[in-house]
């Protein structure tokens, strides 16, 4: 007898939190698709980091040259390096927001585009033998300038505003990168086939906007409904030059 | 009667066409208009409070021709700074970022640090010393570059760095600092030996893309923002933000800092109780010392 009411009392309330789960909103949209251009992109020149002995010697032994990274191609026309986020849309469930990692190696900047949330935490690494400085060029937010030589700590910083800031270092002037800050928390950059995937979002009317650093923002509108899974594809006409 | 209103009116005429013609040259700058951004403004420095609105006239009548009647620089006199044989162009007050500061990297500069950036001029620049005008004319000019950019509206100037006592003048204070030039990599852009030719000192650009020179310490110029030791401490401390040089702030100790400051005095020309200290170190010890650059661990 106790049993039986046991197993009931469970089984009720089982199925009751199923319901409650169930008529919760599911922020489970998707929103996937690939960057793309047509016409034809500058080609992009292999870097000589003679000034740098030590970072020539590393480059040297890979087996592709260094090239620099404003425009980055890939198989079926895909470009590299697309920030693509939501500029507009009903409010989603924020991703937590963990440190950014920015790292100077082999003279250059892995990754070549960081992108974060308004006052994330973002760490500057420095992992070569020798000095960097790290000189980001906002408009917007505050410009500074800080050296980082070998062996230092890491850098930690934020960003108050939305911005995309071009990153150089003055002591290798072919380093270039970028801090994307946005006010939204989802958001994908593509990898070399192009692609870009913006997971659960709640149903509603989205404005989605891609950003090249070359060949700027295009924007398009898409409707999610549910947990369902929408296709976008960005084409940007290219010139080289 | 007739020749004498003839003179007359010769004279008047001619003194007609001067006061149009003269008044052409002389007053045409009061005909252009200066575009600033925000309300008035104020500065302070010392007892001395400026005004927007009275440095105005002060901008028009000096400043003009080379910040702008934007305040952006490109005034009509700066196409003729040649950045290629080292002039930089004039500073670009709307995006408020400022060499000479006491302020930390990415913060703005006091009021005292425009002045007195104002008061020194840029030696190797072609911003003159403002000493003829009275401090109360700077503090009004002061007060008014700030008009050009809305980030004094938003930001506060940082908080100044401090600046402990001077450490002593010493041979050992100047080895300790001549490690650090080296470990810190100030050579790559100074040079081993201060003279501006660093592997990456030709393709140094400024924030605007222009061609700048480091400092070359053996020349003996004045620094870009003053002479003293102090002044020195300060530069590499806060770092001239709109130029390659960083900030050093997080790196060093403030002993350490004034020991790179006794070794870089060595690098110049001048009869400073630091270069005495060198030289007869220099004249004792001369094969011990290594030179700077040398290949660090890992390769260079």
């Amino acid at each position: 007898m106790k049993l039986r009411f046991v197993f009931t009392l469970v089984g009720v309330t089982l199925l009751g939190s199923a319901l409650l789960v169930v008529g919760a909103p599911p922020a489970a949209g998707t929103i996937e698709g690939k960057v793309t251009y047509t016409g034809t992109p500058p080609k992009m020149k292999v870097i000589d980091m003679s000034k740098e002995p030590g970072c020539q010697k590393e480059q040297s032994a890979r087996t592709e040259p260094v090239r620099y990274q404003t425009v980055v191609t890939g198989a079926g026309n895909s470009l590299q390096w697309v920030v693509v986020y939501v500029s507009a849309g009903p409010p989603s469930p924020a991703t937590p927001a963990k440190q950014v990692v920015y790292d100077q190696k082999g003279c250059e900047y892995i990754p070549h585009v960081a992108v974060m949330q308004v006052d994330q935490p973002l760490e500057i690494v420095n992992s070569d033998q020798w000095a960097h400085n790290i000189h980001p060029m906002p408009k917007v937010n505050p410009e500074w300038n800080k050296s980082q030589p070998p062996g230092t700590p890491p850098i930690t910083t934020k960003w108050d505003k939305p911005e995309f800031i071009p990153v150089k270092c003055n002591i290798h002037p072919w380093m270039h990168g970028y801090f994307v800050v946005l006010n939204s928390s989802h958001y994908s950059v593509t990898g070399s086939d192009g692609s870009f995937s913006l997971k659960g979002l709640a149903p509603g009317k989205y404005t989605i906007t891609a950003w090249q650093e070359d060949f700027g923002s295009q924007s398009q509108e898409v409707t999610v409904a549910g947990n369902e899974t929408k296709t976008l594809s960005f084409v940007y006409k290219v010139l080289p030059y | 009667m007739k020749p004498r209103v003839e003179l007359l009116a010769l004279f008047l005429g001619a003194a007609l066409l001067m006061l149009t013609a003269g008044a052409g040259p002389c007053f045409a700058q009061i005909d252009i208009n200066i575009h600033t951004v925000t309300g008035p403004m104020e500065s302070h420095i010392g007892d001395v409070t400026g005004h927007s609105e009275v440095g105005r006239q002060y901008y028009r009548r000096f400043c003009i021709g080379c910040h702008g009647p934007d305040g952006d620089g490109e005034g009509e006199n700066a196409k003729w700074f040649d950045t290629t044989m080292g002039f930089a162009k004039p500073r670009d007050f709307t995006t408020a970022v400022f060499e000479c500061r006491s302020t930390p990297t990415g913060t703005l500069p006091t009021d005292q640090d425009l002045f007195n950036a104002m008061t020194r001029g840029f030696v190797t620049t072609n911003m003159p010393q403002w000493r003829p005008l009275i401090p109360q004319e700077r503090a009004d000019l002061v007060a008014f570059i700030k008009t050009f950019s809305r980030k004094w509206e938003t930001q506060k100037p940082g908080t100044p760095i401090t600046i402990p006592p001077e450490t002593p003048i010493n041979i050992e204070s100047i080895l300790r600092g001549r490690e650090l030039f080296s470990s810190l990599q100030c050579w790559k852009c100074h040079g081993p030996e201060g003279k501006g030719n660093g592997p990456a000192a030709a393709t140094l650009t400024d924030d605007k893309g222009n061609p700048i020179r480091p400092y070359n310490f053996s020349i003996g110029d004045r620094f870009k923002c003053g002479t003293s030791n102090e002044d020195l401490y300060r530069i590499f401390m806060t770092g001239l933000d709109g130029s390659p040089m960083p900030s050093f702030a997080d790196l060093i100790q403030p002993n350490q800092a004034w020991d790179l400051v006794h070794f870089l005095r060595t690098l110049q020309p001048m009869a400073t109780p630091e270069a005495a200290e060198w030289k007869t170190y220099a004249s004792a010890h001369g094969k011990e010392i290594k030179p700077i650059g040398a290949e660090p661990p890992g390769g260079n």
